[in-house]
């Protein structure tokens, strides 16, 4: 039972990470139709930035910030370069695209950060903390906290402040909402910079589990794509829950099968959902309109 | 209009010739056909008979179900509930490329063009299950099928000719007009050499003289033995080229019968006449 | 048509005099593993460019084919071709397997399958170390054909070249057949394929499982050219990499698909003289490239050659 717990634990941590990045695809992909492959790149600038940057002496917060700054403005400069250009492109010229930035992003990491991994202490200390047999660090804690804040926030965003419920419009109906005066083009940039900080605030905050380097975000951006992809498409509920469900039956199946196939976990059921799912679990099945 | 008449004497021998006396068997038979879309049916509880032979008018305002009756018979959209016979047969929620090949055969309202290839390509996958479709000979380009190829290429030329598309065989079907494309789907559907030939709108957004043209092929069509069902606003095309009427509203049956029938049916001119006045 | 012989004669023209201009191995190397990328890349271009069936999982296919080899060949000293055949069934019944219940997928969607089963397979390779040697991969025995040994590469250019010229004749045969229409049909409007009788679940899968087998010869080649094969070469930014080519080369253009391996191959060779900033040299280039060429190269120079000619045409 303890051991179960642990696991649990672990998972929740990593798939808040998850969550975050499937948040930042479903936000992107309801404002533009976009799959941004660059939204690994995001988590990975706030973990090298953050860890990086207090390792020179700059204290936490302003680290972090920083570093969601940073991926903010990437984003947007993504947004306007190259993905507002290439509108009417077809899917796989956008992926592309944003895989293009992706490649761009981390050579430039490479450039500016160098190639080997940087270590980033716990936000509190290092004396974890016992939960019913299972061990929690205090960064998971971090971890679990700032992901819930900003799930929060973001839902606040979406349901309550105007420029939130325009972004919705815009998802929900393009036309429509630009007849009522929404500017579609801030929209799509509003939501890259949005996925931005929600990925760098992640990398930030699980850099001190993972370390951080430049190619983390790879394999955190496809699981956070698997996840997006698990929730259906553009489903902000599904992202978070199919990044949580992501995180806790890898590191299950990683404690109690094997722990090689750890990161095979997220893409088998993504395909075994898909097959049965075409929408992913949360999508409307919908009848194309002939 | 030799290439139509090819078309009956070639393909169809086995089919009584339009004059002939009717079987008793309709080629197309609907029962209680249903569709719901979020709750709201589309078509509700449909029953209504073709006859081999005839021009059969489904009309019917906007949003009447029309085309999701369309995508029903040609196994496009599930049904919720009831039947569709076709030939004698259960066809109920066959697969359309299955439907194909028992000589269904249709256009859409919203074209449905080809636009990654040429017409006359368009118009050779109409031929798609006469042509042999297995990969092995078509990665060693065998001489057969080559020959069987270029027949199939001569025959959808006829066919683009028959519509009168015959200056547009070799160009990308994308840089063609509207008026042209809405021809390319039929001279496609022709190509299939079908039964029953669904049209849905040929006329929307032509002029007037591209819609008597388009009046004339099918008028041409069903002389050759091909029996037509047509959804068409355009209230003239549809009287003029009808043996027989359909009216919808609401997925339900307004009204059935003789054209001069249905145009003096109180309801009809109430729900039709009433939303297109 | 003719116009598809020319196309043909001019690839085998090149590719007869590229070995004159190629001062040395090194070179000769480089049009190696371009026309190795290059034999994925046109049977890719049938599922991507003309089927319309985005895959970004075909490095596994890749690396089907190099590690049947590796393994049949090397560890269980089976013929050459056998291995090579046995490693295409393989690939072929993987791809047919997952084929109709993916393919089902549109878009994103499919694109997510598609990577998924790549990932899995790369990871599989990386993780059965007793039969695959892990991470560190396996070193491939030389092809050896009927007790002819390939070597050097000079004859594996030969070798290559005479394998992408079939390859290419292979795909424009079947872009102009009932097959190929169908594939395009498909990718231009499905229910109008479906209700015109193309089954189009079974031509998707026919496609998948085309270029799956052509992935996987090019991978057996591979792994006996390089001899040596490591889970990267399945992995997914090589995924990325084939389909890069075949967008960058332009989508439905063979030749163009030639071409996108063939640039995509040795652009990165050449960026090393950037040193660190090779990487941001190559996505930059990516991006700009698609960004302002959506369709592809070939296809943009032809578009651009047309409208020169039927404007001078016009005066
Ligand atoms: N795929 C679908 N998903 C949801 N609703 C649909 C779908 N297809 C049709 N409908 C709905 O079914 C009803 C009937 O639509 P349909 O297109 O069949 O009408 P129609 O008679 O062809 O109209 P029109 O004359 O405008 O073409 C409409 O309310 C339409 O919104
Ligand atoms: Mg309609």
């Amino acid at each position: 039972m303890a051991e179960f717990l642990q696991y649990l634990v672990t998972g929740v941590t990593i798939g808040s990470i998850y969550a975050l990045a499937a948040l930042g695809f479903a936000i992107v992909y309801n404002a533009s139709h976009v799959i941004n492959f660059a939204q690994g790149e995001f988590i990975m600038i706030g973990g090298m930035a953050t860890a990086t940057l207090t390792a020179a002496g700059v204290p936490l917060p302003l680290a972090i910030l920083a570093g969601i700054a940073g991926a903010m403005l990437v984003g947007v400069l993504i947004a306007k370069f190259a993905v507002e250009r290439a509108r009417n492109a077809s899917v796989v010229t956008l992926i592309i695209i944003t895989i293009g930035a992706s490649i761009f992003l981390r050579g430039l990491a490479e450039v500016v950060w160098g190639k080997e991994f940087h270590r980033l202490d716990s936000f509190s200390g290092n004396a974890p903390l016992m939960l019913g047999g299972a061990v929690v660090t205090t960064q998971s804690l971090w971890v679990l906290g700032v992901t819930a804040a900003l799930i929060l926030a973001t839902g606040l965003f979406f349901n309550r402040t105007m420029a939130g419920k325009a972004m919705l419009a815009t998802s929900h109906n393009r036309l429509a909402a630009q007849l009522v005066g929404v500017n579609v083009r801030h929209v799509v940039l509003a939501a890259f910079a949005l996925s931005a900080a929600l990925g760098a605030m992640g990398g930030a905050v699980v850099a001190p589990i993972t370390y951080s380097y430049t190619e983390m975000g790879i394999m955190l951006g496809l699981k956070g794509f698997a996840a997006a992809a698990l929730g259906g498409l553009g489903n902000g509920v599904g992202a978070v829950a199919g990044g949580l469900i992501v995180g806790i039956a890898e590191s299950l199946s990683a404690g109690y099968i094997s722990s090689a196939y750890k990161d095979a976990v997220a893409f088998v059921i993504i395909v075994a959902v898909l097959v049965f799912m075409p929408g992913g679990l949360f999508g409307r099945a919908g009848t194309e309109r002939v | 209009m030799s290439a139509l008449h090819r078309h009956r004497t070639d393909a169809l021998p086995e089919e009584p010739p339009a004059s002939a006396p009717r079987a008793a068997a309709p080629l197309l038979r609907v029962e209680g056909l249903s569709r719901e879309f979020g709750g709201v049916l589309a078509v509700a509880d449909l029953s209504f008979t073709i006859a081999a032979g005839t021009v059969h008018s489904i009309i019917g305002p906007n949003g009447a179900g029309k085309t999701t009756l369309f995508n029903l018979i040609t196994g496009v959209y599930r049904p919720s509930g009831g039947r569709v016979l076709f030939d004698g047969r259960d066809v109920t929620g066959m697969a359309p490329y299955r439907l194909a090949a028992l000589g269904l055969s249709r256009t859409f309202q919203n074209l449905q063009i080809f636009m990654n290839m040429t017409a006359v390509e368009n118009v050779m996958v109409g031929r798609h299950r006469h042509l042999d479709t297995r990969l092995l000979p078509a990665l060693l380009r065998l001489p057969s099928l080559v020959r069987r190829d270029h027949a199939a290429a001569d025959r959808a030329a006829e066919l683009m000719r028959a519509v009168g598309l015959e200056r547009y065989v070799g160009t990308d079907a994308a840089s063609m007009p509207y008026g042209a494309l809405k021809r390319l789907e039929i001279a496609r559907a022709l190509a299939a050499e079908p039964k029953l030939l669904l049209l849905d709108e040929p006329a929307a957004g032509l002029n007037a003289t591209e819609k008597k043209e388009i009046g004339a092929v099918i008028r041409r069509i069903a002389d050759t033995g091909i029996t037509v069902v047509l959804v068409e606003h355009d209230m003239k095309m549809v009287m003029g080229l009808s043996d027989h009427i359909l009216a919808l509203n609401y997925g339900r049956k307004l009204a059935e019968g003789r054209p001069e029938e249905v145009a003096r049916d109180p309801d009809v001119v109430a729900a039709y006449l009433g939303s297109h006045g | 048509m003719t116009h598809r012989l020319l196309g043909l004669g001019l690839l085998a023209v090149v590719l007869a005099l590229l070995p004159l201009g190629l001062p040395n191995n090194f070179y000769l190397d480089m049009a190696i593993l371009a026309g190795l990328n290059a034999i994925v890349c046109v049977g890719l271009n049938l599922l991507v460019g003309f089927a319309g069936q985005v895959s970004l999982g075909h490095a596994g296919f890749f690396g089907i084919g190099a590690y049947a080899t590796a393994v049949l060949v090397s560890t269980h000293k089976w013929p050459a071709l056998l291995a090579l055949a046995a490693g295409a069934l393989l690939s072929a019944v993987i791809a047919f397997a997952v084929a109709r219940p993916i393919l089902r997928l549109k878009g994103h969607y499919l694109a997510m399958a598609t990577l998924g089963i790549g990932i899995i397979i790369s990871i599989v390779l990386r993780t059965e170390t007793r039969i695959t040697g892990g991470p560190d991969g396996m070193i491939v025995d030389p092809l050896n054909v009927f007790g002819f040994e390939v070597y050097g590469e000079r004859v594996w250019y030969w070798v290559v070249a005479g394998l992408l010229l079939v390859t290419v004749w292979l795909a424009l045969n079947l872009i102009d057949s009932p097959v190929g229409r169908a594939l395009r049909a498909l990718h231009g409007s499905e229910v109008a394929a479906e209700t015109l009788g193309v089954d189009t679940a079974r031509f998707k899968a026919m496609v998948f499982v085309l270029s799956a087998v052509f992935a996987s010869v090019a991978g057996s080649l591979f792994a006996h050219y390089a001899g040596l094969i490591t889970p990267a070469k399945a992995d997914f930014l090589k995924s990325v990499e084939l389909v890069t080519m075949v967008v960058f080369g332009g989508m439905a253009s063979t030749f163009g698909a030639v071409v996108g391996a063939a640039i995509l191959t040795v652009l990165p060779q050449l960026l090393t003289v950037f040193q660190d900033y090779q990487h941001m040299m190559l996505g930059l280039i990516l991006m700009l490239t698609m960004v302002f060429m959506p369709k592809g190269l070939l296809p943009t120079l032809a578009g651009l050659v047309q409208a020169r000619t039927s404007l001078g045409g016009r005066r």
